[in-house]
């Protein structure tokens, strides 16, 4: 799938899986048995964008219970950290009635697992899980009746324990599930859904469980793209501009003459050096001199949010119901607001790494990549080669949150080898991943609202700017609404952008982020739900829970507010602030509570507590981690991180003026589940972090009474918002 | 020029023909290709690289290899004794203290150093010693957790 494609669905709410056609991988494999579980041949499933293949998003999973008994799952999905590792091994052991430790997980390797659209979306656990379930029911059926075949007894009177077929009453009768594939090969392709297992038969669903992967991240074992060490392979350095979206205009590459046995490659703007010791080959790139014709700057960090509101003029109306003139007629009170968010870097701790070699015509890749299979199209797209000829491997991911569903570094090196004829490693300085990187959007959004006598909502116009239309259908009830979204597709004029087919209002490559847009849209809406209760003078928590018109988000922030303690009595200097939000299927409350230094206008996050409802929860342990993780980094966007740029010359280069969160600015965290083990699993990897702009904000307001309109909320916006 | 330098790593005496001034992480990394400890910066800003030289945690990206002759280095690969894992990998499986992994082999070097200078750290302490190690998957608390844990066994230990 096209990255443009994935922003595009990532920007809204995907709430369907979509299906298709599937791949022949049993070949490949040997023995045992063998169950494919394709939604692709299902008609239960129609969503968006049914067509091609190149749209399509299947959840397809196949899994392989081998001669020794234990189980190979293989999907396209990926690990980057966030745990499904774990948990699609659980939710498959517990189908098939296996240890989870004798599940080994086969992920994102395209020669081996069938085709998946990428890892993103929180949409694994949503949709992958069901999928693996319904293939491990499958093979423990068929494990069954095999089972009952050879000890010659009915399958009713038989039971399985931890991979082991015992007779129920005479448990000293058995067969184990490595005995009975020994010497099989049997395929099953499944075309319709098993009965898999109800909820209060969950043996390992719903049990908190320890990452399986942990010990190989501990012991320095884990590989990464960059830990890849091949054979005569080199390492190549790429000359970047200074200026994103650059053109090459001469090469002077004499400097060269200086170093031995250094390469240079040339590719339309892709200008690198390549050696097989890094040191040279990083020293020999600063020796070549590359023209550069560099696109006018024509805005920069102050600038960019009027600069949008002016340029970005087409829009289309998302939601809209009543009349926003009865609306207004209606309302005693009418508030308007303008929020603002700047990009926002991704900022993974491992860069953008690729490390590849060609075989004749066969190229192997292990890239740092979300979407294992787009950068398989990628390449055959960029390489002129047929997609059998590309084989991208699995491999540990080092933070992806997004920005890895691009995978420009995976192009480069293999054009590079291709080039130079050697395996090539390529990792991105942390300079070019800031450079590079494509950014959470900048972002404005206009609010009016007006409420009545009683405090119910009864005008609610929300005009978004480059933010998307994830998570914005409003869950406060309100009849006069209308969210008009106006994207950077219909940008006005001519802009700044270097291709004169595609013009930009972004001068910085743009993409998904954790919950693309939702962080930005779910703060602005807690902000103004916020500035509303306040004027007229009603409790916050209070004035939701008047004017939520969704049960399962009236029941989450209740959860929050009894975990927080609302009520609590206040320290002096601090504050407590509500956000609520949706994505992925999820309900998310955050109350946060900080304390603000009115002298020097610093926040500090003293604790924060995250209800959700996420349906089943099938590691609780695992999304825990996740909602801790999601509160953490988000504590970054909220308070510290700014993108400085002018035009297309990104000068955030680094840690040093790219502040995230660190240990001391971790407050307390606690999570809690709404129990509903018996509904589907919801999104879990991204909910959690869109809240946590908003009830920052709010507290900080609470605190200090310096209403913030624009995260992050630094000491300096803080002091200026006393001011008023 | 390229000369030979000599130093112990894990234990074991290595010698390693580099420039000087070539940061240890490259030679760990690159020439040695003890790939446990990872480039994150390369301005010793997130703590990815770091390794232990002689009792000491350090950012081994800010480091050249001519400054670690004799030195004894420790990275991640030497933690295990024995096949056993130490106490400090043990409570970072335990706590569950990582999500991506990439900044953990920092982390647990970096708390390895803090645990010799100070066997029961509080959680201030822990978190003077450990701020500049950076972790975007947003493990802090899981970690400094796992630090104390980790100590609280060694000192059973001895």
């Amino acid at each position: 799938m096209r990255s443009e494609k994935i922003d595009e669905l990532y920007f809204s709410d995907v709430n369907e899986p979509i299906q298709l056609d599937r791949r022949e991988f049993l070949k490949k494999l040997g023995g045992g048995i063998i169950v494919v579980f394709c939604l692709g041949k299902l008609s239960l499933l129609d969503g968006l964008a049914q067509s091609s293949n190149e749209d399509s998003l299947n959840f397809n999973a196949y899994l392989r219970v081998k001669e020794d008994g234990r189980v190979d799952c293989y999907t396209g999905k990926i690990e980057m950290g966030q745990g499904i590792t774990t948990s699609l091994a659980q939710a498959l052991a517990d189908e098939l009635q296996v240890s989870i430790y004798d599940v080994d997980m086969i992920m994102g390797d395209t020669d081996l697992c069938p085709y998946d659209a990428g890892t993103w979306g929180s949409l694994t656990t949503r949709f992958a899980d069901p999928v693996i379930r319904a293939a491990a029911a499958e093979a423990r059926e068929t494990l069954l009746k095999l089972g009952a075949k050879k000890l010659k007894i009915e399958e009713k009177d038989l039971e399985i324990k931890e991979g082991v077929i015992y007779v129920k009453k005479d448990h000293s009768i058995s067969i184990t599930f490595a005995e009975i594939t020994k010497g099989k090969k049997i395929v099953k392709t499944l075309t319709k859904q098993p009965e898999t297992k109800k909820a209060n038969e969950f043996k390992i669903i719903g049990k908190p469980i320890i990452s399986t992967d942990a010990l190989a991240k501990v012991t320095g074992k884990a590989q990464y793209s960059g830990d890849i060490k091949l054979p005569g392979m080199v390492y190549a350095k790429i000359v970047r501009p200074a200026v994103v979206g650059s053109k090459k205009v001469n090469v002077d590459a004499s400097g060269l003459a200086a170093f031995d046995g250094v390469e240079l490659i040339e590719d339309g703007n892709l200008v690198a050096v390549v050696h097989s010791d890094l040191e040279i080959a990083k020293k020999a790139a600063r020796k070549v001199k590359v023209t550069w014709s560099e696109p006018e700057a024509v805005v920069n960090d102050k600038t960019i949010f009027d600069y949008i509101e002016e340029h970005v003029t087409n829009y289309s109306v998302f939601k809209e119901s009543g009349n926003l003139e009865n609306g207004k007629k209606a309302s005693q009170t009418i508030l308007k607001g303008k929020y603002l968010d700047g990009y926002k870097a991704h900022a993974p701790m491992e860069t953008h790494s690729a490390t590849c070699y060609f075989k004749e015509d066969k190229l192997t890749i292990w890239a740092s990549t979300q979407t294992p299979f787009g950068v398989q199209k990628q390449l055959s797209r960029e390489l002129n080669m047929d997609l059998e000829k590309i084989h991208v491997k699995q491999i540990f991911l080092g933070g992806g949150f997004g920005g890895k569903i691009y995978s420009e570094q995976a192009i480069e090196a293999s054009i590079i080898s291709k080039s130079c004829g050697k395996p090539v490693q390529l990792v991105w300085s942390r300079k070019e991943e800031f450079m590079l990187d494509r950014f959470r959007t900048a972002a404005v959004m206009n609010i009016s609202t007006g409420v009545d006598s009683l405090g119910k909502l009864k005008l609610w116009e929300f005009d978004i700017y480059c933010a998307g239309t994830r998570g914005v259908t409003l869950f406060y009830g309100c009849e006069n609404h209308r969210t008009r979204v106006f994207n950077d597709k219909g940008v006005k004029g001519n802009s700044h952008s270097t291709s004169q087919k595609k013009k930009r209002v972004h001068p910085v490559g743009t993409g998904a982020w954790r919950a693309p847009g939702n962080n930005t849209t779910t703060f602005a809406r807690e902000s103004h739900i916020d500035v509303v209760a306040n004027e007229i003078g009603m409790d916050p928590l209070e004035f939701r829970l008047k004017n939520l018109n969704h049960e399962n988000m009236k029941a989450t922030l209740k959860l929050a507010a009894e975990t927080f303690g609302w009520q609590r009595k206040k320290k002096e200097g601090h504050g407590y602030g509500i956000a609520l939000g949706e994505d992925a299927g999820t309900c998310v409350a955050i109350i946060a509570e900080v304390s603000v230094n009115k002298e020097t206008g610093e926040v500090v996050p003293v604790k924060m507590v995250c209800a959700q409802d996420m349906g089943q929860v099938v590691n609780p342990h695992g999304a825990t981690v996740q909602t801790e993780g999601g509160l953490t980094m988000g504590l970054g966007y909220a308070l510290y991180e700014e993108v400085e740029f002018n035009g297309g010359k990104v000068k955030t280069r680094n840690f040093n003026n790219y502040e995230i969160t660190k240990f001391s600015k971790t407050p307390e965290i606690t999570c809690v589940f709404r129990d509903k083990m018996d509904s589907k699993p919801q999104g879990g990897g991204e909910p959690a972090i869109i809240c946590v702009g908003g009830a920052i904000a709010n507290a900080v307001f609470d605190a200090s009474g310096a209403r913030v309109n624009q995260i992050p909320v630094t000491p300096k916006r803080v002091l200026e918002g006393l001011k008023m | 020029m390229k000369q030979s330098f000599s130093f112990k790593l894990n234990g074991k005496p290595v010698t390693v023909k580099a420039e000087g001034s070539t940061s240890l992480l490259t030679v760990i990394r690159e020439y040695l290709d003890e790939t446990g400890t990872k480039f994150g910066c390369g301005l010793g800003d997130c703590g990815s690289c770091t390794v232990v030289i002689d009792n000491e945690a350090i950012r081994s990206c800010m480091l050249a290899v001519e400054d670690v002759i004799d030195n004894n280095i420790l990275t991640i690969e030497g933690l295990e004794e024995n096949g056993k894992l130490h106490p400090l990998q043990k409570a970072f499986i335990d706590k569950d203290a990582l999500q991506c992994g990439f900044c953990t082999p920092g982390m647990i070097m970096n708390a390895y150093g803090l645990l010799l200078k100070n066997p029961n750290p509080t959680r201030v302490e822990v978190i003077n010693e450990m701020e500049e190690n950076l972790c975007r998957c947003g493990s802090y608390n899981r970690i400094i957790e796992a630090i104390q844990l980790a100590g609280k066994e060694m000192n059973k230990n001895q």
